[in-house]
């Protein structure tokens, strides 16, 4: 009788396991590669998609506003700027057709395109390139929207089709700060309802469910070929998976690899780039121990990028060795990424210089809702046992680690992965300036602050290329965190779609997806 | 009449109450609303500006009475994330959730009383004892498991409905909108119709060894008449408090169930308002779902006592 009872037990239980355990086997990779893949065929007109996103816009939708990088990344394929930019990391003309910048630098003309129109119709003028470009560069509440506007000493219609912007002093990459969107001047709804000129127009949202795009027929550029976006909102990553796999949804970006191993088989491919941001084990070098640059120096030792890659993330990601990512190509120095490789014994030693020859216990912080950085936190916990330092993690969710973490630099260390809301080597690299708002880590190098300004104020485009890689080497040497990689970005969608393309920046360009025939 | 004033007079003060709790719980956690809606842009200058102009500087009780003030006169206030009226965001998930919550209960009810009747009478034996088995088993599955699993099966595999699809819209499709819903009623359900089940058997299995029982088939009456016509009558009053109860956790179950299936209703919307410090949100929500606790245990208090007169009189039971 209680045999019975058990064996049959052991049968529900055995099926349970089972039926989780079941949609396995290997992803059906593509091709890889950075540029537009996806299946070869006739680009089709027309269409609709569903994307799932793992977070709502629960933001304002203002462009100027928008503080997450989920929303703004959506928010792409509905704004411009009097620039835009390309999957090659360059800047094309937008709603400006074309630029000059005087000789001195201080002056920039733009001439805008003709026919640009706002999703409601009315057409762009010179006071609304003023208006937004003003609005971000407004500092009488203290910081101007774009930091980088700090600079803009005027800007004016000179007539209805130009815009002048006098510079204080010459700024070398003041361009790429040109993407700002364009918002048209006396339009009072950004925020619930925004209008822009991008080849998408928005359409609805509905909290915590979906957010609607259609495309722009009124756009001056190539126009999107799907005609409508749905994003639908998915918190929970196993109801994402289901979503992706019962064809409910058609495109899905930033999966990890545990989904896209859980995937399996099916018609859909996986395309793989890169998320664009450095993560690593942020130290706070106001904190002790981590004030010893022979510590810091330690724990880089100690840490074996390539196994947090295999161990947490089935070998996914690029290793990096500084604050910068491969795909600005310009910048990135190849030579920083082993400058540490793991050496227990040169670690030990680093630790026993400083005055800590039997190890430290130490915190680190993770924003509970990134699991790749809690996974790598974890693999570093394991990691550092071996030079005898104790790591705990202590998860806390995005809003405390926002507010303790970032704004009050109340932590020890933290894993987390910063990313560049503008196409510069200067986003990755102004925050560890000694007097630098969101210095979180509280770096403080005087050659760092010295190399800085000269790489700001650099004429020329080798010398300033130089300057840049000289400031990601200060960081590496002197042990600023443990950079451990820029994060694969999986993308899985439909097979019969298309044309999906990674940018050096963090966006989700929709406007080149396409159904094939 | 007096019964009722006392009773709605009891529903008002719980929820003032639980909403001064509330009020004051957002106080004690870490991260406010400011801080959230500037992010990473936050410096304590602009954090400062934006708590002054969203009046969070104000003091506690002056914040919760005019916050009250505004709850009597239909004014919920505005979220911080969505900008939007509270009540407008609120009014479409409402009817989501409830519905959801009436479904998992009714089959609670359907499923577990005729079951939980039958266990009794069938107690004893081998078949029983396998009951036994699986019905402890059930107790233990968390509708969020159970949930995957159905999504899985029913959606992916056998494609019954679509998860993560286009949410059917009550008023336009009501029987696509009920289909829908089935399945996380069910994976809520599940659980507590085990629990009802068992509760229900051991009491009825209580009753059928009275006194009273005995007498009644010495007297020639049959044991399933017996049962049906003053057994079920007794055995019913503490399971149909334990029904209450449900009714009122079931909201519970729906909030993380809802997350599975991709279902807009109230329970999401707590938790990411709650993530998001959204206060306005999450206090008209929790005060809600205070009303519809003691509305619940209301009912069965009622329910009780038409089942039971000596509870009507005051006796003791």
């Amino acid at each position: 009788m209680k045999k019975r009872i058990l064996s049959f037990l052991l049968l529900i239980a055995v099926l349970s396991t089972v039926l989780c355990g079941c949609g396995d086997g290997s992803a059906a990779a593509g091709s890889g590669s950075a540029q537009s893949t996806g299946s070869a065929g006739a680009a089709v007109q027309g269409g609709e998609i569903t994307v799932g996103i793992a977070q709502d816009l629960d933001d304002s939708l203002d462009p100027h506003l928008a503080v997450k990088a989920g929303t703004r990344e959506i928010l792409f394929n509905v704004f411009e700027g009097l620039v835009k930019p390309t999957p090659n990391g360059d800047l094309e003309p937008a709603v400006a057709e074309k630029y000059e910048v005087s000789p001195d630098g201080l002056t920039y003309t733009f001439t805008l395109r003709e026919g640009v129109k706002f999703h409601n119709g009315a057409a762009v003028t010179a006071d609304d390139v003023v208006y937004s470009i003003k609005r971000c560069a407004d500092s009488s509440e203290g910081e101007p929207l774009v930091a980088a506007f700090s600079v803009i000493q005027s800007v004016e219609a000179a007539d209805s089709r130009t815009v002048v912007i006098k510079l204080s002093e010459p700024d070398n990459e003041f361009l790429s700060y040109m993407t700002t969107a364009i918002i048209p001047k006396d339009y009072k709804d950004e925020a619930t309802a925004p209008v822009g000129t991008g080849p998408f127009k928005f359409v609805s949202r509905t909290a915590q469910d979906s957010i609607v795009l259609e495309k722009f027929d009124g756009y001056w550029g190539t126009p999107a070929y799907l005609d409508k976006v749905t994003f639908k909102i998915i918190e929970n990553a196993d109801a994402l998976l289901l979503a992706l796999q019962s064809g409910s949804v058609d495109l899905c970006v930033h999966l990890t690899p545990t989904q896209v191993s859980q995937l399996g088989s099916g018609d859909y491919n996986i395309e793989e780039g890169t998320m664009n941001l450095a993560q690593a084990l942020y130290l706070n070098n106001a904190q002790a121990p981590f004030d010893n640059e022979k510590v810091r120096q330690a724990l880089c030792y100690a840490v074996d990028k390539q196994q947090v890659l295999d161990l947490a993330f089935d070998g996914y990601g690029t290793p990096i060795g500084s604050s910068m990512y491969p795909k600005l190509t310009k910048y990135f120095d190849d030579s920083l990424t082993d400058y540490y490789t793991q050496n227990i014994d040169k670690a030990k030693q680093l630790l026993k210089d400083a005055g800590y020859p039997d190890g430290f216990s130490m915190t680190i912080t993770v924003p509970s809702n990134y699991q790749p950085h809690v996974d790598t936190a974890k693999v570093l916990v394991e990691q550092l046992k071996a030079i005898g330092v104790t790591a705990t993690i202590q998860p806390v969710d995005w809003n405390t680690w926002v507010s303790e973490v970032y704004t009050n630099r109340n932590f020890q260390s933290t894993v987390v992965g910063v990313d560049a809301s503008y196409m510069t080597a200067r986003a990755m690299l102004e925050r560890f300036q000694s007097s630098a708002d969101n210095n979180f880590i509280n770096y403080q190098n005087a050659d760092f602050d010295a190399l800085f300004q000269q790489a700001a104020a650099a004429k020329d485009d080798a010398q300033r290329i130089d300057l840049y890689k000289q400031l990601e080497k200060n960081l590496t040497e002197h042990a600023a965190s443990v950079y451990i990689q820029d994060l694969a970005d999986l993308v899985a969608l439909r097979s019969d779609l298309a044309g999906y393309q990674f940018y050096p920046i963090y966006v989700m360009d929709l406007a080149s997806v396409h159904y094939v025939q | 009449m007096r019964y009722a004033a006392r009773k709605l007079g009891t529903l008002l003060i719980t929820m003032v109450i639980v909403s001064l709790f509330a009020f004051l719980a957002f106080s004690l956690i870490t991260g406010d609303p400011a801080t959230k809606m500037l992010g990473t842009e936050a410096t304590p200058e602009k954090v400062a500006a934006l708590r002054e102009q969203l009046g969070l500087n104000r003091p506690l009780l002056t914040r919760y009475f005019l916050w009250l003030g505004g709850f009597f006169t239909g004014n919920l206030g505005t979220s911080y994330s969505y900008s939007m009226p509270v009540a407008s965001l609120i009014a479409p998930k409402l009817p989501v959730t409830l519905t959801l919550s009436l479904m998992s209960f009714v089959l609670i009810a359907a499923i577990s009383i005729p079951l939980g009747v039958r266990s009794a009478r069938r107690a004893e034996g081998r078949l029983d004892a396998v009951c036994t088995a699986v019905n402890q088993l059930l107790m233990a599955v968390p509708p969020f498991f159970s949930g995957i699993l159905f999504s899985w099966v029913f959606g992916v595999l056998l494609r019954w409905f679509q998860p993560g699809g286009q949410f059917p819209s009550f008023s336009r499709e009501p029987g696509k909108f009920l289909w829908y819903l089935l399945f996380p009623a069910v994976s809520i359900a599940i659980p507590r119709i085990a629990m009802t089940i068992r509760m229900l058997r051991s009491t009825i299995l209580r009753e059928m060894n009275r006194e009273y029982v005995r007498t009644a088939i010495s007297r020639g009456n049959d044991r399933a008449g017996v049962l049906r016509r003053h057994v079920l009558k007794n055995a019913m009053v503490p399971v149909v408090a334990f029904l209450a109860q449900t009714m009122a956790e079931v909201i519970a179950g729906s909030v993380v169930v809802e997350q599975v299936f991709g279902v807009a209703g109230l329970g999401r919307l707590l938790l990411g308002s709650i993530s998001n410090r959204d206060w306005p949100v999450v206090q008209a929500i929790v005060v809600i779902l205070a009303f519809w606790v003691v509305l619940a245990t209301t009912l069965g208090d009622l329910l009780s006592q038409r089942i039971d007169p000596r509870l009507r009189l005051g006796g003791a039971s």
